[in-house]
Formats: structure tokens, sequence, C-alpha cells
């Protein structure tokens, strides 16, 4: 399995260095000058300066997976894909260059490489959805760098949701939409399902972020064919490092798994359902 | 000069005055994320175990967090190994931590109270167990911590169990703590600790339903910190063991009001989620704040009273 990278013990302050708008959210870019480059698949904890404001929130920080990361000389460059949907994300959505973002990472499981999770995958089918397209961005990367082939298919709601898609420059991308604004319209899961049908899933490993019901499907359609996928999952978590225990997923065996520490990126035949209660919020 | 943090706790000497409360800082898993540097810069001078219950719980089902102005409710509902998984698989893991080890325990009903003291008890690698009797007693229903005859009774049964410090972690969640103090003083508790999370709940916004898989859970952080300095002072004044004293300390000058009031030792709890060093800058912020007093060292732990 593809190790972890382990992240400096405590949180750190980093400067924002860009934050642009894109197709609905942000893209927020933070020079990280304490840490390691992070392994597609990871994430960090991110605040804001303090704690409080409107009502007394964001007390805790958030999770955000990086979208992508480059090392410089100067430090790591981390690029985090953010929507204002609350108190938290609605601090981080306005940061401004110069602003201090305070983060914690690189922290969780990776993903593995298509042989890591069958010995027989030679390529990659990734498959995102919304902001989950994020970490889909920087494993694109790390698997091109390794010369495995892959399909990017992404799906979004509508143009409101539909950032990022430069992330994936260079690269040949499918897209779909609910609103028919860009590829296909309908479901991104359409897509794969037409891709798994064909001769390259026998070699395929999935990957997949997005919404809880689009990994459940996607888990699904490839527990139904045989298809080895990994999951980038979401759950509120205080933490991030296994101590809270807030972020539970339940097994497939009985019992719950730390996402922060089990996961986020989890093997699709580990967990009982994607569609954990009060993710997605 | 840099003034002297050290102290005697329960006959366990501590470099200085900052645990982590019970559940807030999993080191095994800590190491996972940050490797060996959790050991070499651990910013605890003790390390208390999360709650071991005698059987293996799986916790309670999601959502189990829920933010709240400046805090958070939790409903984990105790997630651990049991104690055989604990002594078969944690402890040894617990054992390379540089600071004593206090372990945590609860259970159902005295006997298995009784169990989990006895056989953490004998471990030399213990250095203290703290009893958390936020817990009903399934045999009368009520919370053992929100009464002092039931805490007194528990005493009873586990006092000669072991000679180990043995700490009462006190609930918020009753009336009057401080008889609760008193009862687990006159059972020949070491020390008490407090304050638990207070109990809690929050809605689903959209739906108004309340949010937690567990409905209701405990408030934790900043939010609590006056209620836990008022509920530290009350103890404080009648019991005559050391108290420790935590509920939503953030900051050096924070921990310094838990010890002004008169406890002997503070714990950082749910600060160490936003930030798992954040124990480290508690104490290099004390350090500054007894410096900025012309303190040489700690406050005074407090005063015995005999008032009641």
């Amino acid at each position: 399995m593809t190790d972890r990278v382990l992240a400096p013990f405590g949180r750190r302050r980093c400067a924002v260095v860009a934050n642009e708008a894109t197709g609905g959210y942000r893209l927020i870019s933070a020079l990280d000058e304490g840490g390691p480059p992070p392994r597609a698949g990871q994430f960090y904890m991110l605040a804001g300066a303090g704690w409080g404001g409107t009502g007394g929130r964001p007390y805790l920080p958030r999770a955000f997976s990086v979208a992508e990361a480059e090392a410089g000389a100067d430090g790591v460059r981390l690029d985090f894909l953010c929507e204002a949907v609350g108190p938290g994300t609605g601090v981080l959505a306005a940061l401004a260059v110069g602003d201090a973002l305070h983060l914690t990472g690189p922290l969780g499981r990776p993903f593995s490489t298509p042989c890591e999770l069958a010995p027989g995958a030679a390529g990659a089918i990734l498959v995102g959805g919304g902001i989950g397209i994020a970490p889909l961005a920087i494993l694109r990367r790390a698997l091109a760098e390794r010369g495995v082939p892959q399909r990017v298919l992404l799906g979004f709601r509508d143009r409101a949701h539909s950032g990022g898609l430069d992330l994936f420059r260079c690269s040949e991308v499918r897209t779909a939409s609910e609103d028919g604004h860009t590829g296909h319209q309908g479901y991104v899961t359409d897509l794969l399902a037409v891709l798994l049908e064909g001769d390259d899933a026998d070699s395929a490993a999935v990957y997949a972020c997005g919404p809880a019901a689009m990994l459940e499907a996607v888990r699904e359609l490839c527990a139904a064919r045989d298809v080895p996928a990994e999951l980038a999952m979401e759950t509120p978590m205080a933490c991030g490092f296994g101590s809270c225990f807030g972020c539970a997923v339940p097994l497939a065996g009985g019992g719950y798994m730390r996402l922060c520490v089990d996961g986020p990126v989890v093997r699709a035949e580990e967990i009982e359902t994607a569609m954990v209660a009060g993710s997605g919020h | 000069m840099s003034p002297d943090l050290s102290l005697e706790l329960c006959g366990i000497r501590l470099e200085h005055p900052i645990l982590n409360g019970s559940g807030t800082f999993d080191a095994i898993a800590a190491h996972r994320a940050f490797g060996d540097a959790v050991d070499e810069r651990l910013p605890f001078s003790a390390y208390v175990s999360k709650t071991i219950t005698p059987e293996r719980r799986a916790g309670n089902p999601p959502p189990r967090l829920y933010e709240t102005p400046a805090g958070m409710i939790n409903s984990i509902g105790l997630p651990n190994k049991g104690l055989e998984g604990f002594l078969m698989e944690d402890l040894p893991d617990l054992v390379r931590l540089p600071v004593p080890l206090c372990v945590s325990v609860m259970a159902p009903s005295r006997p298995g109270f009784a169990a989990l003291v006895e056989r953490v008890g004998q471990r030399d690698e213990v250095a203290a167990i703290e009893v958390n009797v936020s817990c009903p007693n399934v045999k009368s229903g009520l919370i053992v911590g929100e009464q002092p005859g039931e805490t007194l009774a528990l005493l009873e049964v586990i006092r000669p169990l072991t000679d180990k410090p043995l700490i009462v972690k006190l609930t918020p969640n009753c009336s009057d703590p401080a008889a609760v103090a008193r009862a687990a003083a006159e059972g020949g508790a070491d020390a008490v600790s407090l304050i638990n999370t207070l109990r809690a709940t929050g809605l689903d916004p959209t739906t108004l339903d309340p949010w937690l898989g567990a409905t209701s859970g405990g408030l934790s952080g900043p939010a609590i910190r006056s209620i836990a300095l008022d509920q530290v002072r009350r103890v404080v004044a009648q019991v005559s063991i050391p108290v420790i004293g935590m509920g939503g300390i953030e900051t050096g000058a924070d921990a310094l009001e838990f010890l002004a009031l008169g406890a002997s030792a503070v714990a950082v709890g749910t600060a160490s989620f936003r930030d798992p060093a954040a124990a480290r800058r508690v104490r290099s912020e004390l350090v500054s704040e007894l410096v900025s007093r012309g303190l040489d060292r700690l406050p005074s732990p407090h005063v015995p009273s005999t008032s009641t």
C-alpha cells in the first residue's frame, strides 16, 4: 500500500498566496513552509486565524483534501477547492492573499496505485463529482508521472457547482452535468457504467470522490462488475488525527472506522455503505 | 529564570501541570499521523487514556459531532477495545510514552468497575486510574456520578482493590458536584478531576430534528469554561484532595485561572482537536503568565478546608 506521508506534529501558520473564483467555488492556495509534500488523497485540517465569528462559529477546523501540491524552493504550494456553505467554509472562502491559513497535515491514508489494488489492474478510471473532483486532480498527476493510463470522468450539478476543471488541464476529461451545461446530461456514474461495460474494465481500477450518493453508486457499480475501487470519503471531523472519534464510517464487517486515520481513502469493500449519516454537511 | 512548573500529584512527580482530558488525545492514532514526534514532543506531563469499559464497544451511530458557538457537542459513545483488548493491544503501545500513564475506566456495574480497577491496577505500566462515573449503574438506573451515595458505594468497592491513585472524574450534570466530590474523597479517592462534558443537544437546521445519531451528547470547548471554573471553585472549597481542573482551556491564561482557583493541575481537551500541539502552546503561555506576574512557581494548590 502507498504509505501515508506523516504530518509535522502541531498546526502551523501558512500564508494564503492565491484565492481565485472557479465555477462557484474558490481555489485557495497556501504556501506551506513547514511540511512535506502530501500524497494524493491525503487531507489537511484548515482554519482561519482565531475562532468564532457570526454566532461564535467556526470553532473547529475543517477537513480538506488537497487538490494539488507543488514543492518549490520556499515551500510546498497547496491548493484546496472550497465552497462556502457554512461558517467554517465561509471564513476560508473569504481569505485574502497574505492572510493566515492555519493547517495541520498532510493527514490520512492516500490513494493506492492500480497494481496495489489488484495485480492485473494497469489503468485507472477517475470519477469525480462536484467539489469532490479536488483530490482526483493531484491523483491524476501522480498516476501520469508513473505512466499509468487513465480516464477522467467528472460530473457537476450545474454551472454554479462546477469549479476546478482547470486543475485537470493537459488531460482528457469527459464530463456530465445534471443541467446539461457541459457534456453528458445526467450523472457521471452513467459514464462510468458505459466504461465498465467495455473491455477496459477488466484491467482498470476505479478512484472516486464526490457526494455520498455518487460514491455509493460507484461502489455498487464496481462491486457488481468486480472492479477494484477506492473511494475518497468525507464526514465531519473535529481533529483529523484519530482523537475525537467523530468521523465514524460503518465497516462492512460491523463496527466503525475512523475516517481520518483509516481513510479518507477507503477500499470500496471495506465499508458497509458510502451513505453515512451527517456527511455532506 | 523560568518558573518552576513541576509538581507532585497523588505521589506522582510531574514536569508541569498540563494533562490531557480523557478521550481528547489518542496517542496511538496520533502516532500514525505524526510519527515519533508525538512521543518526543508529547505536550502532556501525564497521559490519560480514552475510557475503557469491560467489553468492547463500537460506539454510537453517526453523526457524532455538532459544532456550537465556541465549542462542540460529541456523542461518541465510548468506542474502545474492552479491558482485554486494551491490556493486550493498547497498553503495550502506550508504554512508549515518556510520561506517567493514567487509565480511564468505566463500567455499568460495581463488579464491572471492580474488575477494571483490579486488572488495570495490577499493571506496573499504569501510574494511576481515572474513574469515569458519568455512567448509569444498570442496577439502580442512576448515573453514579450524579449521586453522592452511588459514588461513595462505588469507591468502597474499588478502593481496597488497588494501591494506585484513584482519580474520580466528576460530571457537571448534577445539582451539587461538590457533594459528589466529598463522597469520592470520603471513599478514599486520591484526587478528583472535573468537569466532564455538559449534556447537550443540537438540531439539524433544515429538518429541526436532533442532529446527533444518539440524540444528545456532551458539550465541550470554551463555551463551558465559566461553568468549569465555578464548579472547580466549589469543589476546591470542599475537599482536601487534589483537584484537576478542565473545561474549555485554550490558553495559558485560561490554565492559570483554574490553578489560581486552587486546582493542582489542569487538562487540555477539546483545544487539542483544533491543534494537536495546543497543550504545548498553553504551557509556554502559562510560563509567560507567571513571569509577567513575577511568580517563580505555580500558585499554591488549594488550602484544605473544613467548611461544607
